[in-house]
């Protein structure tokens, strides 16, 4: 992993929410300032949301996405905090 | 788990943890901690979810502590999520569970759907042969003894 600058905050995208199918395609002239963005809740036997974010890994920083994994099994975990039990 | 991470790969599975803390704080947690923990240290990703947007999407996010409760997503090599368990922060994980739990859903997706593991299903155990004619007909195949 080549060093580079580390800075204190980097953005990652987090959720990467798709458009919504009723968002006016090409630009159309509709107001689009409804940010009310329809959560996408992740279920069982639905597709995983997928999303972005800055990560620890192998010593380096990276960012990394969900679906960089699609093709694998995947066991996502979250947990409280660091200095807890996982 | 990170210990049993081996195994989990020889089962071609990967591992994302996720909190709502840095990435600068797993990095000292790791280098402070869980180094010492596990020999070789953690061979998976440690994800931030600073701000639990990622949690909040997966259901597992408390606004009123700021922090993802724990949440363990089984995703498939399509991006399906198979199976999730939630549990409030003081109880631990089963890994156990989760073994069987993967071993099950690779056993499912490889028969394409035509075999399906009953309750208490280990391997090794018998599966059922999903059909019609299985309907009513469990009770010649499996019995409850199985379950345990």
């Amino acid at each position: 992993m080549s060093e580079q600058a580390i800075s204190c905050v980097q953005a990652a995208a987090g959720p990467l929410v798709s458009p919504s199918p009723d968002a006016p395609a090409g630009g159309g002239t509709l107001p689009t300032n409804k940010k009310e963005v329809t959560m996408t809740l992740a279920r069982v036997g639905k597709e995983a949301p997928d999303f972005e974010a800055s990560a620890y890994i192998d010593g380096g920083f990276k960012n990394v996405r969900l679906s960089d994994y699609r093709g694998q099994w995947v066991v996502m975990c979250f947990y409280p905090g660091d200095f807890t039990f996982v | 788990m990170a210990v049993k991470v081996p195994e989990l790969q020889k089962l071609g599975v990967q591992v994302l943890a996720l909190s709502t803390d840095s990435r600068f704080s797993h990095k000292i947690w790791h280098e402070e901690e869980l180094s010492k923990m596990v020999p070789g240290g953690i061979p998976y990703p440690m994800l931030s979810d600073a701000g639990g947007k990622i949690g909040e999407m997966y259901g597992v996010y408390d606004e009123a502590a700021g922090v993802d409760i724990r949440g363990r997503f089984i995703i498939d090599p399509d991006g399906v999520i198979q199976a999730m368990e939630v549990l409030t922060p003081p109880v631990g994980r089963n890994v156990s569970e989760l073994f069987r739990q993967v071993q099950a859903f690779q056993l499912v997706r490889a028969s394409k759907g035509a075999e399906a593991t009953p309750s208490g299903w280990q391997p090794g155990k018998p599966t059922l042969k999903v059909g019609p004619s299985l309907v009513g007909k469990v009770w010649t195949v499996w019995n409850t003894d199985l379950a345990f």
